[in-house]
């Protein structure tokens, strides 16, 4: 078991230097796609008017006449031991981890990431929260009754639930329940500022994702538990003798419900690296919006440091999916 | 009750509907149908038969005769889950003289795995992955004894180490897959044996093993059935499994039974031909027998537009014997032709008798 | 080595030139291993033996029966000589040719003569293909142009397989279980080959619909000459279809015979007991339960196969010798191979080692006078109490040389 979860986590350190290879690459290759020359990106570092020594001098400090290798290996060797960036008039020092300093803000990447990940984390785990409940629920109750009016109504939700994209759904509650009843507020609060606040802020956006999500996680469950229910140890759990409601619970949803926690794993740890549509349609200040400004702005530093660290939460996830998988079902050997 | 008893298993005359029974185990004019988008699936369609304690009845058709829904009916399986909101059910199932087609599913469910219980073809797959073998025979004991779970788990290895299964007390922790093929059997009937079950209904319990391991299984049931004295339904397609344990047989074809009775009649004097179909298709492995089989010409009836009179009839060499279309267009009772020996064909007595020592007898 | 297996082996060379012809296939020492691999450099840390090392040869227009429980390897041995699988070690030869390592390439001729029939006629149709095109698959796949051209053909085929040539245009759901092991075994034949192996053809259909497709197969050998490896569990089915039988037990033949002497007296005491295990439709021979031979436990692992002989974890004769020495397969009757250090109704080929291992006398429970009287034997094995211990697989070792 430890020796399974050193190697798991060995594999995934490879994993996330691959990320950051490939990300680091695209994003070397793409201005030169477009036709840019060094001197050219050095110049967006500094200010209007350069003189041809000053870029020369930015470009060599950077590092952007070297080979690519070169370059992303100084961006790694940052992360590790921090990195000192000089810009000829001033010098900035960005501390490990150094996940680059983004010159058009001026302002080093990490702290942003910190800043911002509380806000992407209590929008992913709340709406998880609710989606979970939601979605399994009514997947459930269809399931044992296909056909009946709750199961087509339920499945007709989620079809909507679906289709319908989040910057209509998120845009027609912000307008309806803030802006016109004024019910929910709209700036971020954190938890431990005030969480009555906290929630009633989170409020909308929740819904509005868990709307999508629990649509998905209704119909997994649906057909999971349909297929579990007509599984053999089903019938032999029944000819038991046993209720009803302890057949479905305890035979049917735990088998139902083992597929379920590989996409969840993967949900969440793909929200958790930037709820990119939510967080912009509700101004929230998390991960996604950062990605987005810093993609908007051509910023390279930030877009890495969000790859990294959506990565990161993906492979995390699917080491923590694993371990479950082997608890939830004996059959899965951890070696 | 008590002298009847003696009378055997298949043995009785036809028993009006709503009069008390006879048997331990008495189905009478059992009919399940499930609607379908196709039409109405005639599973079971007027099936009738009787068991006492102590006696072993084999049921044997092939796929698609309504042998295993007969017993999931039985059970009062098939009316649960999703597809058993639209089963048609009627007639009557008789247990230890309470009636079940007509019981509230609460009262079946309380008498399920304690009064009846059932053993399944695939043992893997019959057992939940995710709990040991301990937990779910724990669990069938608990459903119906309120006990400690020490107690149950105690008579959980006791009944594991009387099925055979070396070192129950190591073995009970363990999970399904961890289980060769047979021990999963012995397990499964464990478990089904955990509450002194009076009726035990085996649906093709050897059909998923191996044969070595097929002689130890039907061994122990054998055992079993002596030590615990309960009424034993053996649903097979094997005849070879129903010769050796059943004391009597049904033969079902298109969901009604077309043969009965002891098992000597129905192995050396049978009366049905599609009772010597199956004897001549079957290959020997105590006879060299180099001549080709007999097989039955035709395909299994659709349960759907199963054919007008008798359902064999398409199938049947002799379905011009009887004069007039009578087998095209009326469908055979069951009648007795002696000894217990039941038959739902349209051949005379005379006819059948030649036929038989003439032209089947001579060629099995 | 004793003095009767030299004689054995003696007669095995001598039995063999006897043949008017050269066998159709021949294998020798074929070995398949599935490599079990584990950790981050998937390492090779065992192997499953599924077949480990066995000689046969299929003779022209016979049919080879091939009998074992699951995990015997019978079903790997049948993808083998189809060169479906690549083999770890060995030589087939088909028809004088070595086929042992052929590419894909070198396989083409082979497939023509080569067909195989698999046992779950639902699995290997494609659902989304007309009767038409399944049929006449072969001749796309090897570009052939039979006479009349392709349709005609494949009606032909149809009809050969008791089906109408009408169905050409139907789809494989609108056939039974029965018809679709006919439509398979028209594919098979389709580019006329000269040996057929078939895995379990009929183990998944009903017995009335399994006579159907016994006969036919029957009828085709005798109309195409065809040659047969049959496959399968059922020893009544293999019993009437074969004209020579292996018996394979953990990846070895443990003996090979004609039908007629192996059923009549089967020398490996594990051909005995798989015989006896079989049920009798005959009610009368309930009351005869003496002649059963009970076996204890389950087949070991072949990832670990017992040492020695590997029956004789199970086996109720076996000796000291049977733990460390592999006996060999040898002829000790006429067209009868056995690799038993004590076979059945025969002489002791290890008359000097008498002490049996007392996991085996605990491993059968058998009726006491099945081998009270042998030579050799000290006494009754008790029939194991139920506190016996399965016989859990010996521990792996690598199996002692082979004295011969």
């Amino acid at each position: 078991m430890i020796s399974y979860i050193i190697r798991r986590t060995i594999a995934a350190l490879v994993l996330l230097l691959v990320v950051t290879a490939v990300t680091f690459g695209i994003f070397f290759i793409l201005p030169k796609l477009a036709g840019q020359t060094a001197d050219q990106l050095a110049q967006q570092y500094i200010g209007k008017n350069p003189t041809p020594e000053d870029i020369a001098a930015v470009k060599a400090n950077l590092g952007l006449d070297q080979p690519v290798y070169v370059q992303y290996w100084d961006f790694v060797k940052g992360i590790v031991s921090g990195a000192t960036y000089d810009l000829g008039p001033t010098t900035v020092r960005c501390d490990a981890p150094c996940f680059g300093y983004s010159f058009k803000d001026h302002i080093e990447v990490w702290p942003q990431l910190t800043e911002r990940l509380p806000v992407t984390l209590s929008l992913a785990v709340g709406a998880a929260v609710l989606w979970l409940i939601g979605g399994i629920a009514a997947g459930v109750v269809s399931a044992l009754k296909p056909g009946s009016f709750f199961d087509r109504s339920a499945m007709g939700v989620a079809l909507a639930g679906v289709s319908l994209p989040m910057f209509f759904t998120g845009q027609l509650a912000l307008l309806l329940f803030s802006y016109k009843l004024e019910i929910f507020g709209r700036t971020y609060v954190p938890f431990t500022e005030n969480p009555s606040q906290w929630a009633n802020t989170l409020f909308l956006p929740w819904c509005s994702l868990a709307l999508l999500y629990s649509a998905i996680y209704a119909r997994l469950t649906r057909s999971g538990m349909l297929e579990t229910m007509s599984e053999d140890f089903i019938r032999t759990a029944r000819a038991k003798g046993l209720r009803e409601r302890k057949v479905v619970v305890r035979h049917g949803l735990r088998a139902a419900l083992t597929p379920l926690v590989t996409v969840f794993g993967m949900d969440i740890g793909l929200l958790l690296g930037g709820a990119v549509i939510t967080e912009t349609v509700f101004s929230l200040h998390g991960i996604g919006e950062y990605a987005v400004q810093a993609i908007t702005a051509n910023d390279l530093p930030p877009i890495l440091g969000v790859t990294l660290l959506a990565a990161f939460f993906v492979v995390f996830m699917n080491l923590v999916v694993d371990l479950l998988y082997a608890t939830i079902d004996p059959r899965v050997r951890l070696s | 009750m008590t002298d009847l008893s003696k009378t055997g298993a298949a043995v009785g005359e036809p028993v009006r509907a709503g009069e008390p029974p006879r048997a331990f185990l008495e189905v009478r004019d059992l009919k399940v149908h499930f609607p379908t988008d196709d039409g109405l699936v005639k599973s079971v369609d007027g099936l009738s038969f009787q068991l006492e304690k102590g006696r072993t009845l084999g049921i044997v058709g092939e796929s698609g005769s309504g042998k295993s829904v007969t017993s999931l009916a039985v059970m009062g399986l098939h009316r649960l889950g999703s597809r058993g909101k639209n089963v048609q059910m009627s007639g009557e199932i008789w247990l230890d003289g309470k009636e079940l087609v007509s019981a509230s599913p609460d009262e079946v469910r309380r008498m399920r795995g304690r009064q009846m219980a059932m053993i399944f073809q695939d043992p893997l797959s019959a057992m939940h992955p995710y709990y040991t073998v301990g937990n779910q025979i724990v669990e069938a004991y608990r459903v119906h004894n309120k006990v400690d779970k020490k107690t149950a788990r105690r008579r959980a290895v006791e009944l594991l180490d009387r099925v055979g299964i070396p070192e129950p007390n190591k073995r009970v922790d363990m999970y399904p897959h961890e289980f060769s093929g047979g021990m999963r059997q012995r397990a499964m009937i464990a478990m089904a044996l955990v509450n002194n079950p009076e009726l035990l209904i085996a649906d093709e319990p050897t059909t998923a093993l191996d044969v070595t391991v097929q002689a130890q299984i039907l061994d122990l049931i054998r055992d079993l059935q002596k030590e615990f004295g309960s009424a034993v339904v053996i649903i097979t397609h094997d005849l070879g499994v129903v010769a050796e344990i059943a004391d009597d047989i049904l033969v079902m074809y298109g969901g009604r039974c077309v043969e009965r009775g002891p098992v000597d009649k129905i192995f050396y004097e049978p009366s049905h031909p599609y009772t010597w179909g199956l004897l001549g298709s079957m290959p020997r492995i105590d006879r060299a027998q180099t001549d080709r089989l007999i097989p039955v010409k035709g395909q299994p009836p659709s349960l759907i537009n199963v054919p007008t009179g008798c359902a064999f009839n398409p199938r049947c060499p002799y379905a011009d014997v009887p004069k007039g279309g009578i087998t095209r267009t009326e469908r055979p009772e069951l009648h007795e032709v002696g000894g217990g020996h039941f038959t739902a064909c349209h051949l005379s007595q005379e006819d059948r008798t030649r036929i038989w020592t003439e032209e089947i007898a001579p060629k099995l | 080595m004793s003095e009767t297996e030299t004689g054995a082996a003696a007669a095995a060379v001598k039995a063999a030139p006897a043949d008017d012809e050269k066998p159709l296939l021949k294998v020798e020492g074929l070995v398949k291993h599935f490599p079990i691999k584990k950790g981050l450099l998937q390492r090779q840390v065992g192997a499953v033996k599924a077949v480990d090392g066995i000689d046969f040869e299929v003779r022209r227009g016979e049919t080879l029966g091939v009998v074992g429980e699951s995990g015997c390897g019978k079903s790997t041995m049948g993808r083998l000589i189809t060169r479906l699988l690549e083999p770890s070690g060995g030589r087939i030869e088909f028809d004088g040719t070595d086929i042992t390592h052929l590419g894909v390439g070198g396989m083409r001729p082979l497939r023509r003569d080569v067909q195989m029939i698999f046992q779950d006629p639902y699995g290997s149709l494609n659902p989304r293909h007309t009767i038409g095109s399944i049929v006449s698959a072969p001749f796309r796949l090897q570009g052939v142009e039979p006479e009349g051209g392709v349709k005609k053909e494949v009606q032909r085929l149809l009809e050969l397989v008791g089906l109408s040539p009408e169905h050409f245009n139907r789809y494989p759901h609108e056939f039974s279980g029965g018809q679709r092991q006919r439509i398979g075994i028209a594919r098979a034949l389709a580019l006329k080959p000269r040996m057929v192996v078939a895995d379990e053809p009929v183990s998944a259909l009903d017995v009335s619909i399994q006579a159907q497709v016994v006969n036919l197969m029957d009828d085709l050998q005798d109309e195409l000459g065809l040659t047969y490896v049959i496959i399968a569990h059922d020893l009544s089915v293999v019993r009437h279809v074969s004209d020579r039988i292996a018996v394979m037990y953990l990846g070895k033949i443990v003996e090979l015979a004609d039908r007629d002497s192996l059923y009549a007296s089967p020398m490996h005491p594990y051909t005995k007991a798989l015989m006896s295990a079989v049920p009798i439709p005959d009610p009368k021979r309930r009351t005869q339960k003496s002649e059963r031979i009970l076996l204890r436990g389950d087949v070991p692992s072949p990832i670990a196969p017992p040492s020695g002989c590997r029956f004789h974890t199970r086996c109720w004769k076996a000796t000291e010798v049977c733990r460390t020495t592999e006996p060999p397969l040898a002829e000790l009757r006429p067209g009868q191979r056995v690799a038993c250090h004590h076979p059945e109704d025969f002489a002791d080929q290890q008359p000097q080692d008498t002490v049996l291992l007392s996991v085996a006398k605990e491993a059968a429970e058998l009726v006491p006078d099945e081998v009270s009287g042998k030579p050799g034997k000290p006494g009754k094995p008790a029939a194991a109490g139920k506190a016996a211990k399965a016989p859990e697989e010996t521990p792996a070792k690598s199996s002692t040389d082979e004295s011969q």
